[in-house]
């Protein structure tokens, strides 16, 4: 079954191509079904790779399938061909898996749209890209993917194009994205040429992280910040993160794919994956985790204000991105991808809920216009809140494990250290008083919903809440297999993806890790009990930081719904700043855009108009005016013509008589 | 003593001034005819090259080629003056500078 | 002595006909009268026709005479005097710059064939007619015309025709 990955990304493929020529012409039910079976064949297929995985011994789960010679340049060669290892394929369910249930929920979200065909093969094209960028083998192919999810998520922000802010959300992703993708770029040609001083032209993976220790520390620290100038980009942390608010201009089943689920989490996938790297720059993975648990604590801030439930949502996305890069940057991978998984999970529920109450109150976004809608719209509301905990950290549900994960190893951790641990508490407890805020608003208290939406308040229909049930079982149990040991767990997740992620915090120790912490449990050594017990403690502190913060938020709004408004009141300048993302947009204008406008103004007139058009039109100009010269030749007269012969009749008798002389 | 005869040179000479005297007249007067005459003069000029050389290098070519430039002097001349007729009764002058529709 | 009679009258000859040709073409050039120029234009041919016979062509110069000197002038006296034609007008100043630069021009003309007859002697093959034979001319000519150049001869007959069909069409009235 191995032989036949390159199926993963074929399906959506052929779909893109169908729904794309075709579309339009038949019934929109065909280009669902063709849409969502492309889909559903390319999990299936995932799902019979993995299960042959798990069949094998941990160290024959790496296969390597080359379709064909790509470039072929000298001694550079690069191939079209997909890499199956344990990290992967787990990317590849998580994609394939969250891409099929939100296709089947967009079949009933996108019902009424005009732009139905479209909609569909972009959302193909997508999938088709992000598994290429997921299943790629060289660092070329991933860049395809890379880029092509890019292209996608402008061609699907702005989908509906006719609206002004959507077109500029999505010009707006695409040129910030670009920014990061320069960083990478870069980062690709100084490996290139770095491995190149050493004689090795290759940029596959396999090759490469087997060479890598033949590049001296400096050279490594440089190409890893660069990778991750691109990871900001794509996934949305300092100072790249600007796009993705905007980006909730696009159909929100695109913003639950793509802006929660997959494509921002291709920075996170492309740290894990380059972890040879990165562990051997010590100084970007301390960049990384600086910047993850910085990002994730400033934009849980933002989401205090936010009134827009899907504004929320996006800032809840780049702070939970700033968890995972977190998770990376203190060397603990396995932590990160667990958490990428997880958070797919209740995050691309958690948008497609927040669609479902848009659906229901007739595409209403402020949540001061929602209220009591708990009784009204029962399924959907039930999944929310499971998701809603889930993010929050409740024990029990996936968000729990997985974050907790990353906070230890973030306190513990060979490159963790006491003060991220601490802001990441504080974050997370952040996370949980915004994200209760929203639930609150939208479902409990008074109803604030406009008179004429009242009257037309539905459940969505089955294809729509589907997804969501199966989405919200996932939130629930998907965080059992990564159960950590203190709590008798066996951390399948990380066991699972060690061969690809090393041995976490300390790769040296590759196995070696685990077992020495179980050791130390079952033996209830002096060090290991410590470790134990310190883990629980943490654990417990983290637990309570959320309560507290949901606590907060029933109190401010279910309790005494005034509170927030008195607080807003009492502080007024710091509220507007909040409210207005701290101003961070108005100051990327005014830096970057202007001059960058400036410049292209400038280029434009001084450069494009005066000398490309001058040099054109004066050409044609000084042809004009060559003839109008020569014009005068042609006097009509005849005396003047017999002048110009008798002119070259003295040139002639000149010439031969000078070539008499001199020769 | 022999006095040599009269070289060739001068009979060339003699052309050259003449044709040149000719090139001076057709650049320089308005008339047409005129211009006409000192266009006669050149052709003129030219067959006394012709003769002389033949003469000097004791061959009937140059001879012959003067007949025929005769020839076609006088076909010229008779179609040529047709031809200022036409243009005086279409504008009721000959002067060259007036005639001046050979243009762009 | 004797023989040298025979040159001297040659040189002196042809200085007097030299001369004379050339004030004579000057003045075709110069007359304001276009009469005047065509009636030093007929002493230029004679003065030339003498030239030929000093240089054995003795055909030549008859059909010169009678050609050019009696036909052709006689036509430009014809056209002149069917034109009516005025005397020209002093030219404006403008007009004598471009004169002059024409006239300069001419005799640098001048100066380059002069050099260019006078550095070299005559080269060439030396033919079989020698001045005795070119003396009986006509026949001569005719040895040479109606054999060698016959066909040219034939294509001036055709020119000729061309020619005359032409003066006809041309100046008749349109009705």
């Amino acid at each position: 079954m191995f032989d036949y990955v390159w199926l993963i990304p074929l399906f959506p493929a052929i779909g893109f191509l169908i729904n794309g020529f075709f579309g339009r012409r038949y019934d929109k039910k065909i280009v669902g079904w063709v849409a969502c079976s492309a889909l559903g064949l390319s999990f299936l297929t995932s799902i019979l790779i993995f299960f042959e995985m798990i069949g094998r011994p941990p160290t024959q789960r790496v296969f390597e399938k080359v379709l064909f010679d790509w470039v072929v340049s000298g001694s550079f060669q690069t191939v079209i061909g997909y890499q199956i290892d344990p990290l992967s394929i787990l990317m590849a369910l998580v994609v394939s898996g969250v891409s099929f249930f939100i296709h089947i929920y967009s079949v009933g979200y996108m019902h009424d749209d005009p732009g139905y065909p479209r909609y569909f093969t972009y959302l193909n094209l997508f999938v088709f890209m992000m598994l290429n960028l997921i299943l790629a083998n060289n660092f070329l192919l991933m860049f395809v993917g890379w880029e092509g999810v890019g292209l996608c998520s402008y061609l699907l922000i702005g989908f509906w194009f006719e609206k002004d802010s959507a077109a500029n959300a999505g010009k707006k992703a695409f040129v910030v994205n670009r920014v990061g993708d320069f960083g990478f770029i870069l980062g690709m040609f100084l490996l290139f040429t770095s491995l190149g001083k050493h004689g090795i032209w290759t940029l596959d993976f396999t090759e490469v992280f087997a060479n890598a220790r033949l590049l001296d520390p400096g050279t490594v620290t440089a190409i890893t910040i660069l990778f991750f100038v691109g990871a900001c980009g794509k996934s949305a942390q300092i100072p790249l993160y600007v796009w993705l608010p905007d980006a909730m201009e696009g159909p929100t089943p695109v913003s639950s794919l793509i802006h929660a689920a997959t494509m921002v989490t291709a920075g996170v996938y492309m740290i894990a994956r380059c972890n040879v790297l990165y562990s051997m720059a010590p100084i970007s993975l301390a960049i990384v985790a600086i910047v993850g648990v910085a990002t994730a604590i400033y934009t849980a801030s933002i989401g205090f204000c936010q009134n827009d439930i899907k504004k929320v949502l996006a800032y809840s996305t780049i702070s939970q991105l700033g968890y995972m890069f977190l998770g990376v940057g203190v060397g603990a991978y396995s932590a990160g991808i667990f958490h990428l998984m997880t958070h797919a999970f209740f995050k691309g529920l958690l948008f497609l809920g927040a669609g479902s109450v848009m659906h229901a109150l007739s595409g209403e976004l402020d949540m001061r216009k929602m209220g009591a809608l708990r009784k009204k719209i029962p399924f959907t509301f039930w999944t929310f809140f499971i998701a809603t905990l889930a993010i929050a950290g409740v024990p029990g549900l996936s968000g729990f494990f997985s974050k907790d994960e990353i906070l230890w190893q973030a306190f513990s951790s060979s490159h963790g250290h006491f003060l991220l641990w601490l802001v990441a508490a504080v974050a997370a407890g952040m996370t949980a008083f915004y994200m209760f805020r929203a639930l609150f608003m939208t479902f409990f208290g008074e109803s604030r919903v406009d008179e004429h939406a009242a009257h037309h308040i539905h459940e969505s229909p089955k294809i729509m809440t589907v997804p969501l049930m199966i989405l919200a079982v996932l939130s629930v149990i998907g965080g059992y297999v990564g159960v950590p040991h203190v709590l008798g767990g066996a951390n399948h997740v990380h066991e699972f993806l060690a061969p690809v992620l090393g041995g976490g915090a300390e790769p040296a120790k590759a196995h070696a890790g685990i077992s020495l912490i179980s050791q130390a449990w079952a033996s209830g050594g002096e060090s290991g009990g410590h470790a134990a017990a310190l883990e629980l403690f943490m654990m417990a502190v983290s637990v309570v930081i959320a309560l507290i913060g949901i606590g907060i938020a029933y109190l401010f709004y279910v309790k005494n719904p005034a509170l927030p408004k008195l607080l807003a009141e009492k502080q007024k300048g710091l509220y507007k700043l909040v409210f207005n993302k701290y101003y961070i947009d108005e100051l990327y204008e005014i830096l970057f855009v202007n001059s960058l406008k400036q410049l292209g103004v400038g280029l434009w007139r001084g450069f494009d108009d005066f000398v490309i058009d001058g040099t054109v039109n004066g050409i044609a100009y000084l042809f004009g005016w060559i003839s109008s010269v020569m014009r005068r030749m042609q006097t009509g007269m005849v005396q003047n013509y017999a002048f110009s012969m008798i002119i070259g009749g003295v040139i002639l008798v000149g010439y031969y008589i000078v070539r008499a002389i001199f020769y | 003593m022999v006095i040599p005869s009269v070289p060739p040179v001068l009979y060339l000479i003699l052309s050259g001034i003449l044709f040149t005297i000719g090139v001076i007249g057709a650049l320089t007067r308005r008339n047409a005819i005129v211009v006409f005459m000192c266009i006669e003069m050149m052709l003129n000029a030219v067959n006394l090259t012709f003769i002389t050389v033949s003469r000097f290098l004791q061959s009937m070519d140059g001879v012959l080629f003067a007949f025929f430039v005769m020839a076609v002097a006088a076909a010229e001349a008779a179609v040529g003056l047709a031809i200022f007729v036409m243009v005086y009764r279409s504008r009721e002058t000959v002067n060259v500078d007036e005639i001046n529709l050979l243009k762009w | 002595m004797v023989e040298n009679i025979g040159t001297i009258f040659q040189w002196l000859i042809f200085l007097g006909v030299a001369f004379t040709s050339i004030i004579a073409s000057f003045l075709v050039i110069t007359r304001k009268n276009p009469i005047h120029s065509a009636l030093f234009l007929v002493l230029t041919f004679l003065c030339v026709a003498v030239l030929y016979l000093l240089l054995y062509s003795q055909f030549i110069a008859i059909i010169q005479v009678v050609v050019y000197a009696g036909a052709i002038v006689m036509l430009i006296v014809f056209v002149i005097m069917l034109l009516d034609l005025e005397e020209e007008l002093r030219s404006g100043l403008k007009l004598l710059y471009s004169k002059v630069i024409g006239i300069a021009l001419a005799v640098l003309f001048l100066f380059g064939l002069i050099y260019s007859v006078a550095a070299k002697s005559l080269t060439g093959k030396i033919g079989t007619y020698t001045p005795e034979k070119m003396s009986a001319n006509v026949k001569a000519v005719g040895e040479v015309l109606f054999t060698q150049y016959l066909f040219p001869f034939e294509i001036v007959s055709v020119l000729l025709v061309a020619a005359i069909v032409g003066a006809v069409i041309l100046s008749k009235k349109r009705t």
